[in-house]
């Protein structure tokens, strides 16, 4: 029976690399499927004295709530769902090491510690517990970051610095108090305290980190539900969830590596930055000459244009406006423009979102363009349409300091026209002005994405 | 040899596979395959279920079973999404 740990294991690596590409993705998520039905499967296979009917119930519970939430949620929401769901992982791995100290065999002798299970052991449970509930907090401080609300961390400068070492040593000390507590009051004490103390310190590590730095931390705190895996494998002498942990844990950070680095930034910069707090442009009065214009004067624009290139955010997902952008795409096209879309690594909410919203209303994979490829092909495009999107389009990110300096961004400013299609002139998720809206190039469309859209798509349809 | 050091022994090895493992993704997949990898960290449902022993104390057999929910919503949501997303891919290329 253990060979089918074996197997599922080997079903994992198989999955996640299938993962990696467009042609078998699909099928790598299948092969991970069947290799976690496998890996429960020999679970209740292997272990005899268990009690099926918790179980059962735990798994049609869970299985149903998780089913209502991937249903129910819009494409839209992704982010903040996936962040969501490893949280709920994060405090599972905490649990299993916390119920673990109540049915270690060691430990159902009052006189032993925790350190008697043996030191990789011992060590494994407070580190299980941390990591565990660092990634619910954080998980879900990243939640409500990504839905919109507005968290503020209540210190400030190095004072936070400091606070957050001194909740790390606290952790460490509790920690070991936990390992070597002669008594089991004393240990259930600690292990409560150290629960505690860790979530507190997730929710204070990601609570300063900027919204547009989101999906670096959704894929770190992903890496991390991976490590909390793996440390539970350690507590519980599983080495399936030690090599599955390790492999998600892994796997993550290389993912949050490639968005660091579509940022032009370290990791180190990313979680200690604090960006996204700076509110320089808080409304119109900061920008000085604003063109604005109506859908119709859009498509007349467009009606000359051989080359367009439409630059989707985070507005676009809001707005819904994925079918409506891709009905003028085809239109366009039809009309002997070039169409192609410029993909911003970090554009939206999360590594890939625009890819996925307009992979769902069917746009052509090789109309998608990424900004190495289109970048120096802006000066001979016609029409930009940047749609709902803003500080992935600042020019400002190419001066040497501000929030945003470095970061590489789409030079839609060498196109002949500019459309930003954006409800209002407020300050995309890092919080600073867009000299780009102002730019003698640059028409502004005051409307939701759909609205405009929608607009230009039915004065176009009567240009003929 | 002691068992705990062959545990030490392939969570090395298995992050090295991990690293190796991804290293080109096309960014269209980038979130697929964080959601993907999101639902196998789910794994720690095995864990869940081992500690859920018949003839333990109702403090052990709750947190199990909390356990348990917690670890399944993040298995079947995390597929299911993923799955969903890869299922827009999947249209177009016919």
């Amino acid at each position: 029976m253990p060979y089918l740990y074996l197997l599922a294991t080997f079903l994992f690596v198989f999955g996640i690399k299938k993962l990696t590409s467009v042609k078998t993705c699909r099928q790598g998520n299948r092969i991970s499927e069947i290799a976690m039905l496998l890996a429960i499967v020999a679970t209740l296979l292997i272990f005899s004295n268990l009690n099926i009917g918790l179980i059962l119930a735990g798994v049609v519970v869970g299985g149903a709530i998780g089913a209502l939430i991937a249903k129910k949620t819009p494409t839209t929401q992704m982010p903040e769902m996936v962040a969501a769901l490893n949280g709920f992982g994060g405090l599972s791995s905490a649990l299993v090491a916390i119920a673990f100290l109540l049915i270690d065999e060691t430990l159902k002798d009052p006189a032993k510690t925790l350190w008697d299970t043996g030191a990789v052991n011992a060590i494994s449970t407070p580190a299980t517990i941390v990591i565990g509930m660092v990634t619910l907090t954080g998980s879900f401080v990243a939640y409500f970051k990504l839905s919109g609300k507005k968290l503020v961390h209540p210190l400030a400068g190095s004072n936070r610095h400091l606070a957050h070492a001194a909740l790390g040593l606290a952790a460490v000390a509790l920690g070991y108090w936990q390992i070597v507590s002669g008594s089991h009051a004393q240990m259930s004490v600690a292990t409560a305290l150290l629960a505690l103390l860790a979530a507190g310190l997730g929710a204070l590590l990601v609570l300063p980190i900027g919204g547009a730095d989101m999906p670096v931390v959704v894929s770190l705190l992903n890496s991390y539900s991976g490590v909390a895996g793996a440390a539970a494998g350690f507590v519980i002498n599983s080495p399936l969830l030690v090599v599955v942990g390790a492999l998600v844990g892994t796997s993550g950070l290389i993912l949050t590596q490639i968005m660091c680095k579509a940022m032009n930034r370290s990791l180190g910069n990313v979680l200690l930055g604090g960006m996204g707090e700076e509110t320089v442009a808080k409304d119109a009065k900061d920008y000085k000459s604003i063109k604005s214009a109506q859908p119709e004067e859009v498509a007349m624009l467009l009606d000359g244009a051989t080359s367009v290139v439409f630059v989707p955010g985070y507005g676009l997902a809001v707005a819904q406006a994925q079918h409506v952008v891709r009905e003028l795409a085809d239109l366009l096209q039809k009309r002997g423009a070039m169409v192609r879309y410029a993909i911003h690594p970090v554009a939206g909410r999360m590594p890939g979102h625009m890819n996925v919203l307009l992979a769902e209303s069917d746009v052509p994979y090789e109309q998608l363009w990424e900004m190495e490829r289109i970048n120096g092909d802006f000066k001979n495009t016609d029409v930009v349409i940047v749609v709902g999107a803003n500080d992935v389009v600042n020019p400002t990110a190419r001066e040497n300091s501000g929030p945003i300096a470095g970061m590489p961004i789409l030079d839609v400013d060498q196109a002949r026209t500019v459309v930003v299609i954006k409800r209002s002139l407020a300050p995309g998720y890092a919080g600073i002005k867009n000299p780009l809206f102002e730019a003698e190039n640059t028409l502004m469309v005051f409307l939701d994405a759909k609205e405009a859209l929608e607009g230009i798509v039915k004065e176009v349809k009567e240009l003929k | 040899m002691d068992p705990v050091f062959l545990l030490i022994f392939v969570f090395v090895i298995a992050s090295l596979l991990g690293f190796e493992l991804i290293n080109k993704v096309p960014p269209t997949l980038h979130t697929p395959l964080m959601s993907g990898s999101n639902a196998i960290s789910g794994i720690t449902v095995v864990g869940a279920i081992i500690c859920a022993e018949s003839g333990e104390g109702w403090v052990a057999q709750g947190l199990a079973f909390l356990a348990i929910v917690l670890a399944t919503i993040n298995v079947v949501g995390g597929y299911m999404v993923t799955d969903r997303m890869l299922a827009s891919f999947k249209k177009k290329e016919k």
